[in-house]
């Protein structure tokens, strides 16, 4: 076994040798700019592009031309919010989404309310789940767009899409989902979804860096997009600039393992992901799973322990590569928002650890994970004041705390 | 973000870890902090005859920087006299450590425990003499 570990699975998955060796060729020898249609290298190029289109596509139950190469999810989403806003403007100035949303979804809708534009942040349940009802009663006459991601990055719970769609699409309002972390984990087809934009990114499974992809419907209904990158009118003149032909290799490289291999993956990662989660919750009290228990994604485990702070529990695991779920790390100093959602209070959220599992973890990592986390909370509650307070029998509620920030 | 070795050296062996009697007249005991703002800091001390830290000890709910701030706290306070304990400022402990920016609050929170268990020891003692007067 090789330390340090990479269970980080959420925030980025190494490439696949299978996947790298399907882009090598792209650098050196068939390096053609896929937009040459005057010669055999630009042909070559379209080629593997109109390919990598089509396994990418086959993946989300979609058809390869409705699928447009950007940067990456960010942009993806972006541009699907943005554009539809702009193109849809006399239709309407409302977008509806949800507050656990990725901050690319967010923060787009927040530039679109300094432009008029009106914006509805549904709340979720404990679980981290959306109520389609709330979707329903949020539709006004001004609703152009509902924005909800199939999966969260940080809990991995999977949103009702389906039935959020419908909804959708019975008010005739258009329906984008940011699919990053669901697409390869879960079964995704745009048409049973009732979906009609879909942001993609290929290094959340196994592909390179830096190559995303905006799903956008193409019949009943058509959707248009205003283009937020303006040139050469490159994918259907929703996003300009030449294309990426190694990383687009990839990424269809990429969606068709994923494609291949998903349902024996996620039951294998399901099968790690509960091992890791009931090797810790037996050995230690006072933990607690955050999200859903059942509709999750297969590799994500999100956990608050209690009385031990996530920061200095990430120094005790120092050999494991995981994700705090607050954001000390950071200037803010805020836990995340995600999990306040959920209405967890700050002090758990303060405590909690992403565990983002995926294809080339194993067993013994897994193993070795558990004694590492045991350890090291055993050790953090050993010098924790409040595990202290709480063995004694006091009731943190009922400190009064000495604040200062 | 990397840490410091000094602050990996205090996370990896925390120096005086532990609790004092919080209720004998010569220990003074310091609670900074708040669980929902991600740090909480026990810091007490142990006062002899001649108005002299002879022990101290902490307990720490916080990230590395939080818990290394307080442990260095323990061994500068211990074999100081009250005085000399008031006297450690957040600065020192920021360039002991070689704490980054974001990290200076874990300091100030050293600081704050350390004059907080002195002015709790403070406390105990004039109640006793006061108790001693009315007797």
């Amino acid at each position: 076994m090789k330390l340090p570990i990479y269970m980080d699975n959420h925030a980025t998955t190494p490439v696949d040798p299978r996947v790298f060796e399907a882009m090598k060729p792209y650098f050196l020898e068939h390096f053609g700019n896929a937009a040459s249609r005057n010669h055999v290298f630009g042909w070559q190029a379209e080629e593997a592009v109109e390919l990598a289109r089509q396994q990418i596509a086959q993946l989300i139950g979609a058809t390869a031309k409705e699928i447009i190469f950007t940067s990456g999810a960010t942009e993806s989403n972006n541009l699907a919010i943005k554009g539809v806003a702009e193109m849809y403007k006399e239709r309407g100035n409302h977008i509806i989404t949800a507050v656990t949303e990725h901050k690319a979804v967010l923060d787009s809708c927040k530039r679109l309310e300094k432009y008029g534009y009106r914006v509805t942040y549904l709340p979720v349940d404990k679980y981290g789940l959306i109520d389609p009802d709330d979707v329903k009663r949020a539709i006004t006459d001004k609703t152009i767009l509902i924005s909800i991601m199939t999966a969260n990055n940080e809990i991995g719970v999977i949103q009702p899409i389906e039935e959020i769609g419908r909804i959708a699409r019975e008010h005739s309002v258009l329906m984008h989902t940011d699919a990053v972390q669901a697409i390869g984990k879960i079964p995704f087809n745009v048409n049973s979804m009732n979906v009609d934009l879909v942001s993609l990114t290929a290094h959340k499974i196994y592909g390179p860096k830096g190559i995303g992809a905006l799903y956008v419907r193409r019949k009943n209904p058509r959707v248009q997009l205003v283009p937020l990158i303006d040139g050469g009118g490159h994918e259907r003149g929703m996003r300009s600039g030449t294309l990426n032909v190694p990383a687009i290799v990839g990424f269809g490289k990429a969606a068709e393992i994923a494609m291949a291999e998903m349902p024996q993956e996620a039951e294998r990662l399901r099968r790690l992901r509960d091992r890791l989660r009931d090797g810790i919750l037996e050995a230690i009290p006072e933990v607690y799973v955050n999200g859903h228990p059942t509709k999750r994604l297969p590799g994500n485990l999100n956990m608050s322990f209690a009385y031990v702070e996530g920061e200095s529990l990430l120094m005790g695991i120092k050999d494991v590569a995981v994700s705090s779920g607050s954001a000390c790390t950071s200037a803010s100093l805020e836990p995340s928002y995600v999990l306040k959602a959920l209405g967890l209070g700050e002090d758990l959220a303060h405590s909690s650890i992403r565990f983002g599992i995926g294809r080339f973890n194993t067993e013994e990592e897994i193993d070795f994970t558990i004694d590492q986390v045991v350890s090291a909370v055993t050790k953090l509650r050993e010098l924790s004041p409040l595990w202290e307070m709480v063995q004694e029998g006091i009731d943190l509620k009922k400190v009064q705390w000495q604040t200062h920030h | 973000m990397a840490y410091s070795e000094k602050v990996i050296d205090h996370y990896n062996n925390p120096r005086n870890v532990g609790s004092l009697d919080k209720n004998s007249p010569d220990v003074g005991t310091g609670l900074v902090g708040a669980p929902e703002c991600g740090d909480v800091m026990k810091l007490q001390i142990k006062v002899n005859k001649q108005g002299i830290i002879e022990d101290a000890k902490f307990k720490t709910f916080g990230c590395g920087s939080a818990i290394a701030s307080s442990s260095l706290a323990t061994e500068w306070v211990k074999g100081k006299t009250l005085e000399e304990a008031l006297a450690i400022k957040n600065i020192d402990i920021v360039k002991e450590l070689n704490l980054p920016p974001i990290k200076i609050h874990c300091s100030v929170l050293a600081e704050d425990a350390i004059k907080s268990a002195i002015a709790d020891y403070k406390k105990k003692q004039a109640a006793l003499e006061q108790q001693q007067l009315n007797r």
